[in-house]
């Protein structure tokens, strides 16, 4: 006799917590053959504003360990993805359509995209940085900080992109100290859910990574606007439909608004770079006088 | 004579060679344009220096065509070392002709010629000799092998710094290989027109650097351009959003140096007299006309009234008056605009509840004049601690603990600059962590130099001006590529519309309903 399994309810992750969308929305997650898969949350305006409460709770905290521990809290999560593996994997197959053997390689990119940013959270500051040769007796240093809290697009629809494509966008903008509000890929939400989950159980602090799901095209213009988010990551949003107000060109005007700082769509997963790392940090320059003995 | 008083010592103006009009200086020659001509006048007497051509959008496109063509036939394919000479040779130019130009901004702009003297003329200088050396050296700017230029940059500076704003911003776009078009401020084209003399002293290539004048519109004509491929704007923190607005959607790279309203924290522990001169530095060094100027004084309570007696007695010392004067540490509000937003701004401080100090001084018959003010009793909610006034007026709040001050400091959208007063290293760099703003002085208040990146947080604009930051604005990164075994997935064609397969937006996607003039 068959055992019948124990299917997971998909929720949203807001400050370490999994919560339904207030709204009490849902939408299917249908497989790459169209049959059921599950019922995500579909976020709402008032979910994406929770999430950015939670963001910015969360930045001092983060921004304020040391890079050395949020190195090492960014590796815990390469590890614990490395144990669930199979999970994951059957995630991306059943959601993208794809063999094992594909789902597989695509999470073995995931981890190693979070093993490669991991190293850089203690490095980045020695090579975007630099002592400032001044014309006076000044202590004058230059160092990258946090911009503060990132709203992002997930990329969209990508096939071997429903868990790296998060992941790529997610792990540049947290390792500097921001925080991040990130839409899943609509289609396939599945991993990025249970990748939230995988955060939640890696020493992330609740709050640092909040992950939504649903419509990017309906709840992108609300975080766009928001005046408490710092900085957009557009990764995804190259495809969101521009008669609803919300291609990236719209977000790009709203963020104008308060001066966020913006990166553009890119065609696929983006690729692991240190130009995602700079996009969302900010040069302080501290000068000291020298000539009060 | 009394005590302080001083006989006149003013530079003499005979320096100055001026022709009465100045055309547009494009493709290296100075020409007509389209638009009215207009007067530039000193605003220490009201008086018109020379006439000044006005830019249509037509002179624009013809600006920016000269540009494009500098760039695709000399400037692109110069060599980074002969670019560097050149730059080289602008700055020894600047050099040997400082005095004339020091003459001709303070007259212009109404700034005291001590400080144009002291400080604006040699960092023009500084800017040009420091960029000149980075143009052969690209590839260790910090953003990948074999960086590029973007292409023709479009730069629009205000008036508070004439000719150091048009240094930041060609000395960097020119090492990296970029040609330009700029539009000097409306009230201070003067220096730009002298600098274009220099150039064809130097004989940079025709069309390298082209310079538009005129008002706000020839602004806007500039950084809407469709053939601009970057644009790089300081000014105004509403003007910043509506060129950040027109800017969306196309692939232009943008930076922007915008609005402050600075913090500048005075600690118990501090060293009194540093830190009243440098209060006085911060906020009534040129008229108070700067984005990072130090405008709320944060000061620890149990000091406030020391400090405020001593502030008075400072300010009460100092000589309001003619701008070309040796003696002169207050010179002429920029224009009349100016003044009477400063005005409006104070009365609104009086009407709202805090108490407003004036320091005694004549004020001369013509001109535009601000005398040195404090206001007291200001709470964080009042209008002058939140708005920038861009004048030399000072917001006095106080505190009690670190917590407080680090509170109070980073209550503002803007987020350029601040200042730290106290004796106890570790609390200046803990304060120095908390602080939301792109430079932070201790115990020291504005400087700049060449080699210091400078730029703001928040609303005070993105992107940084001065030293390898600078330089990286204007440039395109090849990128790292991404480690062997990292590469990624890619798209069905069809879902992305991604920047490289835009078209820029000919037009502004939506017109502004802000008003806001650059300064």
């Amino acid at each position: 006799m068959t055992r019948l399994s124990v299917p997971k309810t998909y929720k949203l992750a807001i400050g370490g917590a999994f919560p339904r969308s207030e709204s009490g929305r849902t939408y299917e997650v249908l497989a790459a053959d169209g049959s059921f898969l599950a019922n995500a949350a579909k976020a709402s305006r008032k979910d994406a504003r929770d999430a950015v409460v939670a963001a910015r709770a969360a930045v001092a905290k983060w921004a304020g360990a040391t890079a050395y521990n949020r190195g090492q809290v960014i590796y815990r999560i390469a590890e614990l993805l490395e144990g669930r593996r199979a999970q994951f994997i059957d995630e991306i197959s059943r959601t993208e359509g794809v063999s094992a053997a594909e789902a597989s390689a695509q999470v073995d990119l995931a981890i190693d995209v979070w093993v490669w940013y991991a190293g850089w959270a203690d490095k980045y500051a020695q090579v975007a940085g630099n002592a400032n040769p001044v014309a006076g007796p000044y202590f004058n240093l230059s160092v990258p900080e946090p911009t503060g809290v990132v709203a992002a697009v997930a990329p969209q629809g990508v096939t071997g992109g429903s868990l790296l494509g998060i992941v790529s966008v997610v792990a540049p903008i947290i390792l500097t100290g921001n925080t991040v509000v990130v839409i899943a890929d609509e289609r396939a939400p599945l991993s990025a859910i249970s990748l939230a989950e995988v955060l939640a159980t890696s020493d992330v602090p609740g709050g640092v990574v909040n992950t939504l799901t649903g419509s990017p095209a309906e709840i992108m213009p609300w975080l766009a606007a928001h005046a408490d988010v710092n900085a957009l990551d557009l990764a995804g949003a190259g495809g969101l439909d521009g008669g609803s107000g919300a291609s990236w060109v719209d977000l790009q005007l709203a963020a104008a608004e308060t001066l966020k700082r913006v990166l553009p769509p890119v065609a696929g997963v983006p690729r692991p770079a240190l130009e995602r790392i700079s996009a969302f940090v900010e040069t302080k320059t501290v000068w000291h006088t020298k000539s009060m003995l | 004579m009394a005590f302080l008083e001083y006989a006149p010592a003013p530079e003499s103006a005979s320096i100055l060679n001026l022709k009465a009009q100045y055309g547009l200086f494009i493709d290296g020659e100075f020409v007509d344009g389209g638009g009215e001509v207009f007067d530039t006048i000193s605003p220490a007497t009201e008086q018109v220096i020379a006439r000044i051509a006005q830019a249509d959008a037509h002179d624009v496109d013809r600006a920016v065509a000269a540009a494009r063509r500098a760039y695709e036939t000399v400037w692109s394919r110069m060599s980074g070392s002969d670019r560097g000479k050149y730059l080289f040779r602008i700055a020894r130019l600047v050099q040997e002709r400082a005095r004339e130009l020091a003459v001709a901004e303070s007259l212009d702009n109404g700034k005291p010629i001590r400080e144009t003297r002291d400080v604006d003329v040699p960092l023009v200088a500084a800017w040009f000799f420091y960029y000149a050396g980075w143009a052969d050296k690209l590839e260790y700017a910090g953003v990948g092998p074999n960086p590029r230029a973007l292409g023709v940059a479009a730069q629009v500076i205000p008036w508070n710094f004439p000719l150091l704003m048009l240094a930041w911003k060609i000395a960097p776009a020119l090492a990296a290989g970029n040609t330009v078009v700029i539009k000097p401020a409306e009230t201070t084209s003067l220096t730009a027109m002298l600098f274009a003399e220099i150039l064809q002293q130097a004989d940079l290539p025709k069309g390298v650097v082209n310079i538009v004048t005129g008002p706000g519109a020839t602004g806007q004509a500039l950084v809407t351009h469709d053939d601009v491929n970057k644009v790089a704007f300081t000014g105004s923190t509403n003007v910043g959003r509506m060129i950040a607005r027109q800017v969306a959607g196309t692939q232009k790279r943008l930076t922007l140096e915008l609005g402050g309203k600075a913090a500048n924290i005075v600690f118990d522990d501090a060293a009194m007299d540093q830190a009243v001169e440098g209060i006085v530095n911060g906020i009534f060094f040129n008229q108070g006309h700067v984005c990072c100027a130090g405008s709320r004084l944060l000061v620890q309570e149990n000091v406030h009234d020391e400090v405020v007696e001593r502030l008075k007695q400072r300010l009460s010392t100092l000589r309001l008056g003619d701008p070309l004067d040796k003696n002169t540490d207050i010179g002429a509000i920029n224009s009349a605009a100016q003044l009477e937003r400063i005005r409006t701004l104070s009365d609104t401080g009086e009407g709202e509840g805090a108490e407003r100090w004036t320091a005694d001084c004549r004020i001369p018959d013509k001109g535009f004049w601000f005398a040195p003010t404090i206001f007291t009793k200001v709470s964080a909610a009042h209008t002058i601690a939140r708005e920038e006034i861009f004048g030399p007026v000072l917001s006095v709040l106080t505190f009690r603990t670190p917590a407080e001050a680090i509170a109070k400091a980073n209550n503002t959208p803007y987020g350029l600059s601040a200042g730290i007063w106290t004796e106890k290293g570790s609390r200046m760099l803990a304060l120095v962590d908390q602080l939301k703003a792109g430079v932070v002085w201790a115990n020291t208040f504005n400087r700049f130099d060449p080699a210091s990146p400078f730029g703001g947080y928040k609303e005070s604009g993105y992107g940084r001006e001065g030293g390898r930051h600078g330089l990286a604005a204007y440039l395109e990164a090849s990128g790292w590529d991404a480690p062997a075994g990292l590469g990624s997935a890619s798209a069905p064609a069809a879902l992305v519309t991604a920047p490289a397969a835009t078209k820029p937006a000919a037009k502004p996607a939506k017109k502004s309903t802000r008003k806001g003039t650059a300064k």
